[in-house]
Order: C-alpha cells, then structure tokens, then sequence
C-alpha cells in the first residue's frame, strides 16, 4: 500500500516538472538571452550592490547602443535627513508652461506617439475658487497671462499617504526615505492601477515605445528617476531625484520665469519650504482625501 | 607647554565660535548691464548735471521710466556725484551688485520674502558643493519699469485622437 502510494506521488511530481519544463523551455528559447535576463531581474530594492552593478552596466551599454552617448545611472539614496516638499505660488504662475518642457527635456520624456508630460497646467476662472472641473489645459493664447484666469500647475504630489503605492499589485512603487514616491520601471507590469487611484493625474503611461530625439538626450539619470523609459512603463515626477539628490534644484524651479516654484527640505529648519509653511497662507490640493500630499500651494494676499 | 596648549585651544575655540557665528557669504549674479554702458562715470564724470524730467534724446532713449514716474527722476536712485554708485534715502552710497538694498526701501515684505529665496528666483545647487545662483530684483524686474511684460506660452499638450 504504502510502496503503490509513493510512486503515485513520484509520478506526480515527475509529471508535473516535466509540463513545467515543457512550458518554460519554449517561452525562453523564443526571446533571447537580453530578454529572458530582463525577465529574471530581481526588484531594485532587493538587488545586492553587486546586482546593481551589473544593471548599471547592462542598461549603460543598452543606451549607447540605442542612443549613441555615454550614460551615467545613478543609484544614490536617500541623503539622511532630508524630507523634500515643494511650493508654488499662484498669484505669480504665468501660465507659460516653461516648467512642461524643462521637464520633458530634463527627464527624457518620450516627444510624441506618445507624448507624455509630467506637469499639467489648469486654466481656472479668477474667483471661482479651486474649482478642477472647470479647468481647461489645451488653452492656447498669444500671450499669458490672460485677463480673468489664473493658472494652476499639478504634477505628482509626493503624497504621505499615497494612493498609487497602496494599489500597486506588484509593489513596482514606493516611497523613498526622503518623501519621493518611484517606479522600478524594470518590475512595473503596466496594469495602470496607480494611474486609476491618483487622484492628481501624477501618473502617465507610456502606451508605444518613447520617441526621444538622440541629440535631446540627457545623459545624467537616476535609476528611479530619469532614465530612458520603456513601453508598458508607468512613470511619474520624482522631484528630480537626479538634482535633489545632489543638492540641486528641480528643472522646473530653474527654468519658471517668475520664480514661482520653491522646494526644500522640511527638516531644515531654515529651509524656503519651512519659511512658506511657517509664514504664508499654504494649502494643498483635495486636502479631504487624506492623501497627505507634500505640495504646498500659496498666495499673497 | 601649558601656555601653549591654552594658546592653541583659545585659538581653536575662537576660530570655532567665528565659524559658527559669521553669516554665509552669498554671491548674487552680477546686475543685468546694457554692454559697453559701464562705468558711467566715463560719460557722466565730465557732464553738467541737469535734475530736470525731460524725454532723455541723445544718450539711454531705451529707457522710459514707468516705475511710479510723477513722483521719481533719475537722480533719486542714481548718485549726482558718483554716477557709478546708487544713493539710498539717507545718503548711503551703495554698488549696483547691492541694488536690492534700493528696492528694499520701498519695498519691505517682498524684500524680506526675497532675502529667504522666497520672493524671486534661486537655481543651481541649495546644499553641497555646488555653485548656488542667487538673482538680484533687477534680473527680473526692469528697474525702470517693474512691471513683467506679458510671454508667450509654450504649445498645449496634443489632445488625444477622438477615433
């Protein structure tokens, strides 16, 4: 009894392993070695620095060969006792969208087919409040900024409570000890939860594969941040982790003509964002939510 | 040897106590200058002074003042003297790389909002080595007419196709 018993399960399993492997060698002989690599790269938080090593290489040399320049991909952390929080003062947005294109260009944004933006700039009528549903972000005038609207730029929100994270089936997103919610593009698996629970549009989808012109590149990227995307990848602001990081301003506050755009360390006591919280009348968008976002919006009076 | 050592410790600790106490030094981007206009004094140090408001003809007829006009004429900011030099109210003479302590005197809360990076504009490295870049009023604001000139905005995202 016992003997016919244990060579039931010795069948089993013999058989089931031999179906596995009959499933498995097909599905890797049909990609090559590149892809089945890429399939088996373990998540980024869970790479042993050796592991790191070896991506790093791996993607550098992809991107001279799709790009024709030398990359260097940063996999800096978290700098300790750091928090980043943004400002943005609406009674001085223009609206001249000069922070959309810093963005595309400093973040190798895919240009067109397609064309993806991590900043929106709303269009509200003065006076009705923060009123999102009648916003309008395809205005195009001659000149901004115009008489009886105000603009009103969103892009990710770096919440405390983020939504997107909480719904990631895979846990491709997370947020970083200094407050910047990433992506490990290589383990996002596309379903677009994230895009779904965002209640701020932070998120976009990279529905084809990116077109970025190969002399518009910018070479300096971070793992989690910058580097070129692929299809199927969501992807989203990061502060520009490849700046703050190393103590530099995001594209967005260089380039912004009217210096409304402010960032810094909320553990820094004297830090611009801790003189806006302390001293200027802030609030944050769909504050009821409970998303805790880190993007602080204030006026003069 | 005890001298010395009490020496070297009060050395040590007067140097630590500066260092802490001593403000950071803070570069702003030199003034935004018409090429070829500094200094001023090559023109003015040998010309009259004339206080009179008139439509200026021959020389700076870019400039229409537009920055509370009934009430200013050059030589309230300018130094009669020292043309190379800005005056403040109580006679202080002061670089054009300090014109903010100018506009400072009418201008208080934004001022005090500037000295924080909150009012204007900073960019390069906040922390680090790097290179801070700090702009001064003047960089934005044309002194002689403040107002900003309205832009033309970038083009709108693509709209998604209908089909």
């Amino acid at each position: 009894m016992q003997n016919k018993r244990y060579t039931r399960r010795e069948f089993l399993r013999n058989a089931s392993l031999t179906a596995l492997g009959g499933l498995t060698i097909p599905l890797f002989s049909s990609c090559t070695k590149e892809e089945a690599e890429d399939f088996l790269q373990r998540h980024f938080r869970e790479m042993t620095p050796e592991e790191k090593r070896q991506v790093i290489a791996k993607l550098e040399q992809r991107y001279l060969q799709k790009y024709g320049r030398k990359f260097q991909i940063s996999t800096q952390e978290a700098v300790p006792d750091t928090f980043w929080a943004y400002g943005l003062e609406l009674s001085r947005c223009i609206g001249c969208r000069r922070c959309v294109y810093a963005c595309v260009k400093e973040n190798n944004h895919s240009r067109h087919d397609p064309q993806l933006h991590w900043i929106r700039v709303l269009r509200l009528k003065r006076g009705n409040l923060i009123n999102l549903e009648n916003s309008e972000h395809y205005y195009d005038p001659d000149l901004v900024p115009e008489k009886g609207f105000i603009y009103l730029p969103v892009q990710c929100q770096q919440c405390q409570e983020p939504p997107c994270v909480k719904v990631c089936p895979v846990h491709a997103t997370w947020q970083e000890p200094d407050g910047i919610v990433v992506v490990d593009y290589n383990w996002c698996i596309g379903c677009r939860y994230c895009i779904a629970a965002c209640p701020y549009k932070g998120r976009v989808f990279n529905w084809a594969e990116p077109n970025i012109p190969k002399e518009e590149i910018n070479p300096s990227v971070h793992y989690l941040g910058n580097r070129p995307r692929m299809k199927c990848a969501v992807e989203k602001c990061t502060f520009c982790i490849q700046r703050v990081r190393q103590g530099r301003y995001p594209a967005c506050v260089e380039v912004c003509p009217t210096g409304t755009r402010k960032f810094g360390n909320l553990l820094d006591p004297n830090s611009e964002m801790r003189y806006i919280i302390d001293r200027k009348r802030v609030f944050r968008l769909k504050e009821d939510l409970g998303t805790e976002p880190k993007f602080y919006y204030f006026f003069e009076a | 040897m005890r001298a010395f050592c009490a020496a070297v410790t009060s050395l040590f600790l007067l140097f630590f106590f500066a260092s802490s106490v001593m403000p950071v030094v803070e570069e702003y981007t030199p003034p935004p200058m018409t090429e070829g206009m500094f200094p001023c004094s090559n023109c003015h140090a040998t010309m009259e002074v004339n206080r009179k408001k008139r439509v200026l003809k021959e020389e700076h007829t870019d400039i229409k003042l537009h920055h509370a006009e009934t009430m200013r004429w050059c030589l309230d900011c300018h130094d009669a003297k020292n043309r190379d030099k800005l005056r403040l109210y109580n006679g202080d003479l002061i670089d054009f790389t300090e014109s903010y302590r100018l506009c400072g005197e009418c201008h208080g809360p934004q001022y005090k909002d500037w000295k924080a990076g909150i009012h204007g504009k900073r960019a390069g490295y906040f922390s680090g080595q790097g290179k801070r870049v700090y702009y001064l009023c003047a960089h934005c604001h044309d002194p002689h007419g403040p107002r900003f000139k309205p832009l033309k905005p970038e083009p709108p995202p693509i709209k998604p196709k209908d089909s």
